[in-house]
């Protein structure tokens, strides 16, 4: 009895069956050029030192972001068509959460740092 | 049957509105984007993991200091197999594509090589950080190392786990739709466990040696 509107919805949903992207040669050599590039250059400035510690610090976390970037869009295939675009939705509520967990607790721990009684290395390792 | 029968044409009436029974997926269909959630969800115990790292990674009890304690260069070569694994899993996929069984389980095997090399260097640093005193009771700040950087250790062995069963299963059936499925979700997962890892070499060690 369901046969004609089990049909239709058959061949609405006939994407189902595609397979995700495996990506392609070419994309993979990208992605591990500039993961190797992206990797070298932030250990090469903690460990030669050209810049001050604030620098280097921030040069540090722009390269690791710039990375894992490269990761999702060349390894993970990461796009806003595949599932409909959901994937991307879930990517971006996490890291929605990751910001806020993160920040949060930074955020409040520090003001409760400053907020506790002084106390200096040497008087910790007595305790 | 013949009490259903005057209400046939309500009943067809109603079906264009609900629909009773499900209509054909095929096998597997969601697996991906469900596995991708399920990816989410693992980012966000990471996300706690960083967050507690960040809130008593300085916090040293008078013990030693991640300057004290970690290698750099040792780091380096670490990061270096987990990138390699991730490159050969890319490669494995693309010989899956071809449908070249033989040497799709030649790349698994060699990304499982770089893997369990990760893991024997790691297991390496945290044997020689223990034997120097800095084990996980030492501080907070140790406390908070070996979780994070363990939980992640631990998702790998996992990994490889995974790919020894998935090897052995290509091996009995073939690259049959079921197996490339379970391929495409662990190539998501191994390759989202180089992206942690991303995070923990520049957060934990890059980061560490500047305090």
């Amino acid at each position: 009895m369901t046969d004609t509107s089990s049909h239709v919805h058959a061949h609405a949903h006939d994407d189902h069956g595609d397979a995700a992207s495996h990506g392609t040669m070419k994309g993979y050599m990208t992605g591990f050029v500039l993961a190797v590039i992206l990797t070298a250059i932030p250990f090469w400035l903690v460990m030669a030192r050209p810049f001050g510690p604030q620098t280097t610090a921030l040069m540090v976390m722009g390269f690791a972001v710039v990375q894992i970037v490269v990761h999702m869009i060349y390894f993970l295939h990461m796009d806003t068509k595949s599932e409909g675009g959901w994937t991307m939705m879930a990517l971006i509520f996490t890291i929605l959460l990751v910001a806020i967990a993160i920040s949060g607790s930074l955020w409040v721990m520090y003001h409760l740092n400053t907020n506790m009684m002084p106390m200096n290395p040497a008087s910790m390792a007595d305790m | 049957m013949s009490a259903q029968a005057p209400h046939a044409s309500a009943d067809a009436t109603r079906l264009s509105f609900y629909q009773l029974d499900e209509h054909d997926h095929p096998e597997g269909g969601s697996t991906m984007l469900g596995f991708w959630i399920y990816l989410m969800s693992d980012c966000l115990i990471f996300a706690c993991l960083f967050a507690i790292y960040g809130v008593l990674g300085a916090n040293y009890a008078g013990g030693p200091a991640p300057k004290d304690l970690f290698e750099l260069p040792l780091v380096a070569v670490n990061t270096s197999m987990l990138l390699l694994s991730s490159i050969t899993y890319g490669f494995a996929m693309l010989a899956m594509e071809r449908k070249q069984v033989g040497a799709t389980q030649l790349w698994l095997a060699i990304t499982g090589l770089f893997g369990a090399a990760f893991l024997g260097i790691e297991l390496y640093e945290f044997a020689n950080l223990i034997h120097e005193g800095a084990t996980p009771q030492r501080s907070a700040f140790l406390s908070a190392f070996f979780t994070l950087v363990g939980t992640h250790g631990l998702h790998v062995t996992f990994g490889l786990i995974w790919l020894v069963t998935l090897m052995v299963q290509v091996g009995q059936r073939g690259l049959i739709q079921a197996n490339k499925r379970r391929l495409m979700c662990l190539s998501l997962f191994w390759h989202f466990l180089d992206v942690i890892w991303i995070g923990v070499f520049t957060f934990v060690y890059l980061l560490g040696m500047l305090r």
